[in-house]
Order: structure tokens, then sequence, then C-alpha cells
């Protein structure tokens, strides 16, 4: 069974969509490691070691994910595990923007696949599956 | 009606308390220097003819002993991630009763190997990986000890996925290793029971035979417990009550050693307040801290250690010591036993600091979080704050006038505002030494140790 870490991270509480998500992800069959809202980029990656994860799964609703979500990768790659894959989705800047830009920003700090505001869940599944080799 | 004996070896004294339980008392206590180095017997006799002197000739149903003689029940334990495994590993081993000596995350290297075999260690619990969780390090953590032929009993309670590949390995190397449960088999949760069966069942299989300890079943019925734990259990018992019989409700307990101060809590950890978001491993109900580099005599340059300059001469212009050289003075003279009020007055001294480090230590943290909800708060740890009872224990307490002036120090204080310490708690003191004694009897007779602790463990004022 592939693991996969939830969560929603930084100074963000929004837990309605983070368990909608692990809702819909175990209904799918995944192992999910959900760690909840206010998590820091550490608690995903010790819960992705410990786990030995196959996909780190970020949300962020509060508009403040492009801070929060600097130098993941980095740390990922200190850690020891440079490869996992990496989602980010939510209202993950602030304001309204040019959401091609805002993917650019997000691939360019890591990110191997980034949602723009409103994605359902389910939409996403192809790609996790796909990163996933299944 | 029978008659109890229960034995506590400790590194110092070996103190015995007997108990009728027809009376449903206390009968008599007594107490001699433990002889472990020569002869483990030959104090506990001393000590049960001077009991005998008390009480009489009076003959046993059952005696029963605990031990933290000859420097306790020594451990390393080993995790994958510092924060998890290896903190779920830590307190199993503390849980237990034990002293972690040594810890190690992530590889073990060849230094760490070494670290093992200098420090003497009586027993490893290797951990890593959540069950079906990472295997790489767990793994490659077996056959550095497997190829370093370490003899020491090893507990493996990691990650169950690696049970097949691990086995193997044991025979083929000739490992005195024992296989239980995951302690952390998802990630946060935590796992203890298994593991702490182990290391109880090698402590008294392995440890205590091979620390001449066993001898004194020559003597007595069983050791059944390391002391610790029967100081935990006696601790459980006291705050849960049992049938009938009520307990005191969440309670701290402080024991301030010559060597280390002990800090225990039994209390759940769920959240007492609405702004909080409780964080990181799950925190065991009964849960014991030991800090090693804190205590009245042999570590006495540990609490020297544990200040800074400007903490040191703050106490030195409030009290008006010389606080490095008295400490100084009682690491080396470790037998000093104060004399004079100013003696007194350093020991609480040193003792409020003991106490008030420990606590800082053992108790849950709050971490400030700036939300577009306002400020809420991450909680690492357990929530004191609604604590009924601080009890003491340990002869700085039992000895001092004043134990309150020593034990208010691990209270709530504006010095540290995110640290959840007591808030005016009430403070009982064990002015006869019965904790870990009663621990025992409640192996026994629960329902008579509960009622002789509430009856012993008297308010501190």
């Amino acid at each position: 069974m592939k693991t996969i870490v939830i969560g929603v991270i930084g100074a963000d509480v929004h837990a309605v969509g983070n368990k909608i998500i692990e809702f819909v992800l175990k209904k799918e069959g995944y192992n999910v490691v959900n760690i909840g809202v206010l998590s820091s980029q550490e608690d995903f990656i010790n819960a992705a070691i410990e786990t030995n994860a196959d996909l780190i799964l970020v949300s962020s609703l509060y508009g403040q994910g492009e801070i929060d979500c600097r130098g993941m990768r980095d740390k990922c790659v200190e850690a020891g595990i440079p490869n996992i894959p990496m989602f980010v989705g939510g209202n993950v800047v602030v304001g309204k923007q040019n959401f091609d830009e805002v993917r650019e920003r997000f691939t360019k700090m890591g990110f191997n696949k980034v949602y723009a505001p409103g994605t359902p869940i389910e939409r996403t599944l192809p790609d996790i599956k796909e990163v996933l080799g299944e | 009606m029978a008659r109890y004996l229960m034995v506590d070896f400790g590194s110092t004294f070996t103190k015995l308390v007997a108990v009728d339980t027809e009376v449903g008392d206390i009968i008599g206590t007594a107490s001699h220097f433990t002889t472990v180095a020569t002869d483990i017997t030959i104090g506990y006799e001393k000590a049960l003819e001077r009991l005998h002197q008390k009480i009489g000739d009076v003959r046993f149903d059952k005696i029963i002993g605990c031990s933290s003689a000859a420097g306790g029940l020594k451990m390393a334990a080993i995790g994958l991630v510092e924060e998890l495994t290896l903190e779920a590993a830590k307190r199993v081993c503390l849980g237990a009763g034990a002293k972690v000596d040594l810890a190690f995350s992530h590889h073990l290297t060849n230094g760490d190997i070494q670290k093992i075999i200098d420090n003497k260690i009586d027993i490893i619990l290797l951990c890593g990986g959540t069950d079906g969780g990472n295997s790489e390090c767990v793994l490659y953590n077996q056959m550095m000890l497997a190829k370093h032929q370490i003899k020491i009993p090893i507990i493996y309670a990691g990650n169950k996925s690696c049970h097949d590949e691990i086995i193997p390995i044991i025979k083929e190397y000739g490992l005195n290793e024992f296989i239980c449960e995951n302690v952390m088999p998802r990630l946060n949760v935590l796992n203890i029971d298994s593991a702490r069966d182990k290391i109880r069942e090698v402590f008294l299989k392995n440890i205590i035979v091979a620390k001449g300890i066993k001898k004194i079943e020559s003597q007595i019925d069983k050791v059944i417990l390391p002391t610790p734990e029967s100081v935990l259990r006696a601790a459980r018992l006291l705050a849960d009550g049992y049938v009938h019989e009520q307990g005191l409700g969440e309670i701290v307990l402080v024991d301030i050693g010559g060597a280390t101060t002990d800090m225990y809590s039994i209390c759940s950890n769920s959240a007492k307040r609405s702004d909080v978001i409780i964080k990181g491993l799950e925190e065991p109900y009964a849960k014991r801290t030991v800090e090693g580099d804190l205590g009245m005599r042999y570590s006495a340059l540990g609490v020297l250690k544990s200040l800074t300059a400007e903490e040191i001469k703050t106490i030195n212009l409030d009290e008006g010591v010389d606080l490095e050289k008295e400490l100084v003075f009682r690491s080396e003279n470790v037998d000093n036993v104060p004399e004079n009020e100013h003696q007194v007055h350093i020991d609480r001294i040193m003792g409020r600091i003991c106490t008030s480090k420990a606590m800082s230590r053992h108790v849950g943290k709050m971490e400030e979080m700036y939300t577009p909800m306002g400020m809420l708060y991450n909680q690492y740890g357990k929530d004191l704050s609604k604590i009924d009872y601080v009890i003491g224990t340990g002869g700085v307490l039992v000895h001092n006038q004043d134990p309150v002036k020593i034990l208010n120090a691990l209270e709530y204080n504006v010095k540290y505002p995110l640290e959840l310490r007591p808030v005016k708690p009430k403070y009982l003191i064990d002015k006869d030494y019965i904790l870990a004694s009663m621990g025992l009897l409640a192996e026994i007779d629960p329902s008579l140790a509960l009622k002789i602790m509430k009856k012993h463990i008297i308010p501190a004022n």
C-alpha cells in the first residue's frame, strides 16, 4: 500500500478540506498519514521519513503558503529524501494572481504539481496515480 | 491476616517496610547501607536485624523487593527521527524505570557502537520506522550491532515489517535479542506496554544476575521490579484509586536524589484550554523523566552547569552565597549532611534549582502562532496546569523543615510563560519513604497499599 503524508502548512487552521482529502485518499486505498493543521515543514518531512512515504501533499488556504513552503525541497534533500514527490494546493498566494506565474514559482521551489484554488481532490487523483507509478 | 516485607535495594540504602494486613498499616521500617559491591545480603540482613529489634521476631508471609542498586538500569535508545521513534524509545525506557544513558537517531556509526560498549549499557532498545514505514535504517542499525558482536541484550521494537529479516540475523550472529511490538506503530502513536514488559523481563532474568542482585533471592522471595517502575506504579495507584477507595486525582511526583532528579506526572494529555492545538508524539498517561545531571551530591556539578552565568550571579546576590564554591564542595563530599542553618539554606537553593529545571524539561510547552484568526498556540507535551497535588520525596525534601519552599519552584511563574506548569497545587510529602515499597505491595494488595499511602503521605506544611 502506498503512503501519502497530508497536512495544512504554516499558521493555517483550515481543517475541513484536510478531512475531505483524507477521506477521499483513504477511499482510494492509500495509507494516509494526516499530520493535521498548523504543521511545519519539519513535521511533513519527519512524518515522511518515519513512514517511508511515497508522496507529500501540502495544503494551504490562508494565502501565506508561498512563505510557508519556501526551502522545503532543500530540507528534504538535507533529510535524505531528495526525490520524494511533493504536491501543493489551495489558496497558496495572497490575492488574485495569474496562476501560471504562481505555478512557475512553486515549481521552482521544487513542487512537482501545483493546483489552482478550488481544485477538488478527485481531479488530482490521476496525477497521484501517475507519480506513484500506478 | 498476613505480614509482608517490602525491600527497596537503593543505590545508597537498602530500605525495609513491614506491613500487617490485620492492622492495615505499616508496623515497622528500617534501613542500612546497600552492600552490592561486596555481597548484597549483608546489608539486607543488617537492616532486617534492626527491624526485628524494633518490632520483635515477626515472620513474614511474603518478602518482595525492587532494585536500583549497582547503577540502576542503564539503557541505550536507538530510533530513526529524533522527535519521533527516538523520542518514543526514550519514553519507553524511562517508563520501564531505566536511565537513558545514550540515545542515537538515524544510522549508527562505529563510534556510536564504541560508546555503547564503553558506557557499559545494560539493555539496548532498537527502534525505527512505523509499521510498514521505513525499514532501511533499522535494518542497517541491526546489522551494525550484529557485525560488532554486541552481546548486550537487545530489544527490537521497530517496524514490524522487518521481523522476517531480523530473525535470521539474530540466529546467524547469535545475538541476545528479543522481538516485541513497535513503540510507534503509527505516526505519533505511542505503544509502551509491550516493550516495557520485555525490558522488565530482561532486567529480572539477566541484569540483576549480572549485577549480583539475584543472590538476594536466597533470602527473599523475589525481586520483581526496577525501583523507579515501582514508584511509578505507586503514583498511578495513588492518583487513580482502587475499586471503592478513591485516589487523589491528577498528581505530579518529584524525587530529588543525590545523583538524579526524577519527575513523574499522572494525568491525561487532553487539551485543557480552547486556544491550543496538541502537536507531537502522544504523551503517556503515567510519564516519568529522569535528569541525570541534576542531583544534590553526585550531580552537584551538573546543577552548576545547568545554570547560566547570569542565573548564578542573580542567586549569589539574592541569597548572599557563593554558589559555585558550595556546589563544588558538595560534589567532592557526597556524604555531606547539612549541619547548620547555612548548609540547609544551600541545600534548599539546590533543591529549588533541581525542581525547577526538572519541571522545565518534563512539562509541556506552548509555541505561539500568529494566524489571521489571532494568536494560537501549539502545545507540545503535557499540560500540568490543572494538577491537584504535588508529592515530594527524597532526602532534601523529607529532612527539610519547609519542603514547600523547595517544591514550589516547579509552579507556574511569569519567568516561564510558555511552560504549562502546575498552578497553585497542594503539596504532600512522602515522609517515611514508602512510595517504592507501596508500589511493590500494590502487586499483592492494592487496596491496602492505597490506604497506607493516603495515611502516610501527608501535607507538606
